[in-house]
């Protein structure tokens, strides 16, 4: 677990870099100078003047970030802590020119707070945020040198916006991988097949029903009477709030399919809409064999399967 | 390769161990059809449970071999079908309309001898 509290949760990190750096500062001298390594030499010009104002302007980018009302979902502390380590990273990116390591935190960062609820607007606007703020700074720092300020801000944009694209596309990718996992679990939940009587299985179908679901389900169900030797299925759909045209085609083959298994459907509980849904769109209903109700479903089931309910006379109380 | 047809009581019963091939499947209407005469049949079972693929001339001669029994005389259960058959079955539009279908052997005698009770031609009781 990270520490959330501590307000320099970085700061350890520092010294490894420190070598790294005037290793590569030492170099600079026998390079010779053309546009390219310029504007590298110069982007590490930056980044040093960068890290040499880093509280100062890491507490104008909080300042920033909490005046503009994102990352509610996250408290003072923890905002100050995130936004020290995604300083100190911004920084290292826009040095070493790397998006590795920039997309590889950007993961991490995704996973600790799209639990929280934050949206792709905050992370998008903490990021442009802190763009700007730099671009403030070095604004002020080279204003005196306008051709110097000009190379300045075209070694610092595009990277800066490298860096911004990665972390915004690193924040969706992680919340459609959390989406993704959320609906894979909601259909393992939602379809179960239940066995109630010998040959006899219920089938209960909460919420919308797409395309691919209804696939799943079929096959559910055809394993399922094969398994139990099912001569009676009753498929109950009273938590289906709507169902078009395609879905209700479906639900035709699966009670064709289970009848090619030798398994009676019976389906129950279709809400007033879906009637009218499936009488407009004219989707061929005269093999269903639909009863009002789920109790109405099984007492049909018990019928064919020739079963007959009585009420015990001295239970009635 | 042909479809081994074997008698039992008033019912025929027809397993297909490997996919058929067209002239295969002609071979087993064939036969079933003359054989219901011979044998005065009153059920047909055509067990599939070994194929996974089922074909439209597959299905289109299930379908004719059923209706050309009852012509005959003889109720048709097709037992069996693999739930992925089934599946693709159902996807490709062929529903085997008007035969009737039992999860398995079992079950496919179990629903002739329901539909063929009291029906009885004057043969002697088939022994269980």
């Amino acid at each position: 677990m990270r520490a959330y509290r501590s307000p320099v949760p970085a700061a350890p990190a520092r010294p490894r870099l420190a070598p790294a750096r005037t290793g590569r500062r030492s170099a600079e001298p026998d390079a010779p100078p053309p546009a390219r390594t310029s504007a590298a030499v110069l982007l590490r010009e930056i980044v040093a003047h960068l890290r040499q104002c880093r509280v100062q302007l890491r507490d104008e980018w909080v300042r920033r970030i909490i005046e503009a009302r994102t990352l509610t979902a996250m408290s003072q502390e923890e905002i100050f802590a995130e936004a020290t380590s995604i300083y100190d990273n911004y920084l290292d990116a826009l040095e070493t020119g790397t998006l590795e390591a920039v997309q590889a935190y950007a993961g991490q960062l995704s996973e600790r707070i799209v639990p929280r609820g934050v949206e792709t607007r905050e992370v998008v606007g903490i990021v442009l945020l802190l763009r700007d703020v730099l671009a403030r700074s070095l604004f002020a720092n080279y204003r005196a040198d306008f051709p110097l300020l000009n190379r300045v801000l075209d070694a610092y944009e595009p990277a800066a916006n490298r860096i911004a694209t990665t972390v915004a596309a690193g924040f969706v990718h992680e919340r459609e991988r959390v989406i993704r996992e959320q609906q894979e679990a909601i259909r393992e939940l939602s379809t179960p097949v239940l066995p109630v009587r010998e040959r006899l299985l219920i089938l209960p179908i909460i919420g919308l029903i797409d395309a691919q679901r209804a696939r799943q389900l079929t096959e559910q169900l055809l394993r399922a009477i094969r398994a139990n030797r099912a001569k009676v299925v009753v498929i109950d759909i009273t938590g289906v709030p709507a169902m078009d045209a395609d879905v209700a085609n479906h639900l035709v083959r699966t009670v064709d399919a289970a009848r090619l298994q030798g398994a009676m459907v019976i389906v129950t509980g279709l809400s007033p809409e879906i009637a009218q849904t499936l009488v407009t769109t004219g989707v061929d209903l005269g093999k269903m064999n639909t009863v009002g109700d789920l109790q109405g479903g099984m007492e049909e089931a018990e019928r064919l399967l020739g079963y007959r309910v009585i009420q015990v006379p001295e239970a009635k109380r | 390769m042909g479809v081994p047809i074997l008698k039992e009581g008033h019912h025929l019963i027809a397993t297909i161990q490997t996919a058929l091939t067209d002239t295969d499947l002609q071979g087993l209407r064939d036969s079933l059809v003359t054989q219901v005469g011979r044998y005065r049949a009153r059920g047909v079972i055509i067990d599939v449970t070994a194929l996974d693929v089922m074909d439209s001339f597959a299905v289109r001669t299930l379908r004719d071999i059923a209706q050309m029994a009852r012509l005959r005389g003889a109720e048709t259960v097709i037992v069996g079908v693999q739930p992925e058959v089934a599946l693709s079955m159902v996807e490709l539009g062929l529903t085997l309309e008007g035969v009737n279908a039992a999860l398995d052997l079992e079950e496919g005698l179990a629903f002739l001898d329901e539909r063929t009770k009291g029906a009885s031609r004057g043969e002697v009781p088939r022994a269980r």
